[in-house]
């Protein structure tokens, strides 16, 4: 056995190198690479959980290879065997109550952030909202208080949280931005926040994560992070000098396909919560509230 | 050429794709090779008699057998083609609708034709020998539930090459799997085939239920029983409250998409966001239905090659039952992204947490039962070690998932896949494999060779390694799961490819598996003691292979290891029980009605997949006429006589 475990870790140990070499740069692990608050937090409770985990999981494997070695069935071997020792309650104690404290910890880590990140990650009087839907195969971003939409890309403030309000006028989709935060699903019919925040100025890739046919590999789409100032001057750009995004234009972005980033000077009125209604959000009793920063 | 025919040749059979059109050669020349050898060493008639008709437990256990590593090599080159597909990046070696079929298809046949056909084959093979019964409670419904899953999954293979594979995911949500985005017969072959084989599951697990508790032989108490059978009695409780759930969910879905209704639909009041909640309703508890026998096999192939008891039996019992309990209280973590409020994430985080502390103590027994013992390195205790670090790093990845804000990251990404197929792979099918070499002699009277069996272990445990650590890396990258190409200069290439080079060595292992079995049957190690791994449980004072009744005469236990005392006693020179004398034994009679009854089931959900109501209308007739049949069946059972036993036992070389 040892020499076979030898093998074993040399294999491991071969691979990582490998990685290491060849592979990736560390930037592009982008979970452990956060840019604004919200991805942070959850960064944190990752290594928290990693670190957590390992005090049982280590010692398990270490003690594994130790048993195997030690009491292996050999002529020679001299180590005590006691066939019929299969009761100790002390030890039984022991691995019934590490795991539970364990557990108790991470659960506490858990319970309080999965609360903290339903709040906006600063306290602001007027965060940016943005309202995403996912489409057959494509995002669309409308932007209530400048009355702008775009596809595929959305530029966001840094610094100022901001809220995207979800929904999908095609199968669920979900809105995942692994570098500003966690993902949160888009599903006919309703309409979910989701608060994120970027702390720093930069291009990162969302892409849609949940499968919903035959182009959903290509729903990709870019959320840049510009300064205040910055975003003013894009979305008063966009205002001026993109076309309107028509009902007809937004039937034909509906329909099954691909499409390159696109920029609309205004939108139908209502259009976004029109969706949601027409997609069986008329039969649900929940809280449309948070559509409360509805200004066009 | 008329429309009608046209679109017949078009759309009925799957067209266009050279691999495609691979397979259905192959199907043509298997099917001529069977059907030859069968009539040319006149085979027919022993098919018929011995296997399709049969309600023997033993039996039915070898067909599932059979059947699950069938499907486990189909849904391992669905993997493999997965794999090469996203070796580098743009590759395009299949093409979208491609590669949405294939991981549809493989996902489906791994949990539902691999994992739960693998496990019911030990419970066949295992539980009434273990608890020295002469058969299951319920022989002939076993039989019917074995052909109900043998045509499910025969109807869900069809659509390979008629009418196209669904390409939903093995999921299947609403809206996408509803009509308007899922036009075509794929997706009612995905919700027929497992309806089909499903009704078998539930049966199953009722009949393993009665016989757990009502067949045991006397002085056998439940806390004598071996862990094994409460493993399978956990899973069974699970079975028979989980199914049910998804019979219903996937009967709406075919509401929806055969009647027009609007249960899940996006328009009209339909609620998809119900299908999720009911899949995973069944879908978490399935995986501890089929995780749990692996524990059960684990905890009895440790004891036997340790040479020593079972570490904590009373707290293995109670872990499993604990988790059996809490597993109805952790679905909703498969969806904590989909908007459910703090206070609901919060309870499901940590009802998810609790569940890896029952999990966590059982490894702790394993290992205590090797300590001090005598541990003899053979395959089923290799596939037993190799699980224990699988398992440890998987339940910390599990454990790290079930961290409700942690999720949102891991979600649909590939660190979520290498975890759960970490759990399944590292705890299902090592645990499954585990149990064929370690029953192998049992069943066949032959041990599958060792040094074929410990290169496949190698090959297809260093594989795993190699296939799925890059995928957690690749995870925390950003890469989501089911995206079929992928663009350069995202860091993904690597790993991936990385990943691709492990799975084709667990290919490899795959292969000397088959090679170990084909191997064995020429020149494996005959077991003529029956006791060839010195066992404990009562399996193992039976003749390899037992004879039809089992036992002879029905064993009195008391203790657990009732077989190891016996041995031990013996050993000891204590003086034996005089025998009783032999009585006539009373059996079920073979039938071949189960087998009918099914093909009907058959008919019928082909008429659904294809809306042609003619042949499901014949089907459930037929159906209905099998179940008429059975009612006013009443020569239904047999005696053997005393004279036939002796001659039997006394060619066993048994008194």
């Amino acid at each position: 056995m040892p020499n076979r475990s030898g093998r074993w870790l040399r294999w491991i140990g071969w691979l990582g190198g490998c990685l290491v070499v060849t592979g990736c740069s560390p930037e592009q692990i982008v979970v452990f690479h956060p840019a604004g608050p919200v991805a942070a937090t959850e960064e944190r409770l990752i290594w928290t959980s990693i670190a957590l985990v390992s005090v049982v999981v280590v010692p398990v494997i270490a003690l594994m290879f130790y048993i195997v070695a030690r009491y292996r069935d050999r002529p020679n071997n001299n180590a005590p065997y006691r066939p019929k020792w299969s009761e100790s309650k002390t030890l039984e104690i022991i691995w019934w109550g590490i795991p539970i404290v364990i557990i108790g910890i991470l659960a506490t880590f858990t319970v309080r952030d999965t609360f903290a990140l339903t709040r906006p990650p600063e306290k602001v009087s007027s965060p940016l909202t943005v309202q995403v839907t996912s489409l057959d195969w494509k995002w669309l971003f409308q932007y209530p208080d400048h009355g702008v939409a775009t596809v595929n890309y959305c530029e966001i403030p840094v610094g100022r949280p901001v809220q995207f309000i979800l929904t999908s006028n095609a199968p669920m989709n979900s809105f995942w931005v692994p570098q500003l935060g966690g993902q949160e699903y888009t599903m006919p019919g309703m309409a979910m926040r989701l608060w994120l925040q970027a702390d720093k100025p930069g291009v990162y890739t969302g892409r849609g994560a949940n499968f919903s046919g035959r182009g959903y590999a290509h729903m990709t789409f870019r959320v840049v992070a510009v300064s205040d100032d910055e975003f003013n001057r894009w979305a008063a750009k966009v205002k001026q000098t993109a076309p309107p995004l028509t009902e007809d234009g937004y039937r034909k972005l509906v329909a099954q396909g691909i499409s390159p980033e696109l920029s609309f000077s205004s939108y139908p009125k209502g259009l976004f919560e029109d969706t949601i209604m027409m997609e069986g959000g008329m039969y649900m009793k929940h809280d449309m509230s948070i559509l409360g920063h509805e200004k066009t | 050429m008329p429309v009608g025919v046209q679109n017949y040749t078009t759309h009925f059979f799957v067209t266009g794709d050279p691999l495609i059109y691979g397979v259905d050669v192959s199907i043509i020349l298997v099917s001529l090779a069977i059907v030859y050898v069968l009539t040319r060493y006149r085979k027919w008639g022993w098919l018929w008699r011995e296997w399709l008709t049969t309600v023997d437990h033993k039996r039915i256990g070898i067909m599932y057998l059979i059947a699950a590593l069938l499907m486990l090599f189909r849904g391992g080159v669905d993997g493999l083609l997965m794999r090469t597909q996203l070796a580098w990046p743009n590759m395009h070696f299949l093409e979208a609708e491609h590669y949405n079929q294939i991981f549809t298809t493989h996902g489906t046949i791994m949990i539902l034709f691999m994992a739960m056909p693998f496990i019911f084959a030990m419970f066949n093979i295992a539980v009434p020998l273990q608890i020295g019964a002469r058969d299951v409670a319920f022989p002939y419904l076993n039989a019917i539930s074995f052909w109900l899953f043998f045509f499910g999954a025969l109807l869900f293979n069809h659509s390979f090459v008629i009418g196209g594979s669904p390409d939903a995911g093995w999921t299947s949500y609403p809206p996408l799997a509803d009509l308007p985005f899922n036009p075509g017969p794929g997706e009612n072959y995905y919700l027929l085939g497992l309806q089909i084989s499903g009704i078998g599951s539930i049966a199953t697990g009722i009949n393993f239920f009665v016989t757990i508790l009502k067949m045991r032989a006397p002085g056998m108490t439940l806390m004598r029983m071996p862990l094994f059978c409460w493993s399978v009695l956990a899973a069974c409780i699970i079975i028979i409250f989980a199914f049910p759930v998804l019979t219903v969910a996937l009967a709406l879905l075919l509401i929806d998409r055969i009647a027009g209704a609007h249960f899940f639909t996006m328009f009209d009041g339909g609620n998809p966001m119900m299908f999720v909640n009911m899949f995973w309703i069944w879908g978490h508890p399935e995986v501890y239905i089929v995780v749990l026998p692996a524990f059960g096999i684990f905890s009895e192939v440790v004891a036997t090659f340790s040479r020593k008891r079972i570490f904590g039996y009373s707290s293995m019992v109670a872990s499993m039952l604990a988790i059996a309990v809490i597993s109805y209280f952790t679905w909703v973590h498969h969806f904590f992204t989909m908007g459910a409020g703090p206070g609901v994430n919060s309870f499901f985080a940590v009802a998810t947490m609790i569940i890896a502390i029952p999990t966590g103590v059982k490894v702790f027994n394993w290992l205590m039962t090797m300590f001090q013992g005598r541990i003899r390195i053979t395959t089923p205790m290799l596939w037993t070690l190799g699980f224990i670090p699988n398992f440890a790093i998987g339940g910390a990845t599990g454990v790290m998932l079930s961290v409700a804000p942690a999720d949102y990251q891991y979600h649909n990404s590939y660190f979520l896949i290498a975890h759960f197929h970490q759990v399944l792979i590292g705890g299902t099918v090592y645990g499954m494999l585990a149990g064929m070499y370690y029953w192998w002699p049992k069943m066949f009277g032959f041990k599958l060779d060792e040094r074929l069996g410990k290169w496949a272990f190698w090959f297809f445990n260093i594989g795993f390694y190699v296939c799925f650590l890059p995928q957690y890396l690749v995870g925390f990258m950003g890469m989501t799961r089911r995206v079929y190409i992928y663009p350069p200069g995202l860091g993904w290439e690597i790993p991936n490819l990385i990943s691709t080079i492990g799975a084709y060595l667990m290919g490899v292992g795959f292969i000397l598996i088959v090679a170990d079995v084909v191997y064995s049957i020429r020149y494996g190690e005959r077991d003529l003691t029956g006791d060839p791994w010195d066992g404990r449980t009562l399996e193992w004072s039976l003749s390899s292979p037992p004879p039809h009744y089992n036992f002879a005469r029905i064993p009195r236990v008391d203790s657990r290891d009732a077989w190891w005392e016996m041995k031990q006693r013996r050993q000891r020179g204590e003086p034996m029980e005089e025998p009783e004398p032999l009585r006539p034994i009373h059996m079920p009679k073979n039938s071949g009605v189960p087998f009918i009854l099914c093909v009907a089931f058959f008919v019928a959900g082909f008429g659904f997949v294809f809306n042609w109501y003619v042949f499901s209308v014949i089907g459930l007739l037929t159906v209905a006429i099998c179940l008429f049949h059975r009612s006013f069946d009443y020569d239904t059972d047999y005696y053997i006589p005393v004279e036939e036993l002796e001659h039997h036992e006394a060619a066993l070389g048994r008194t």
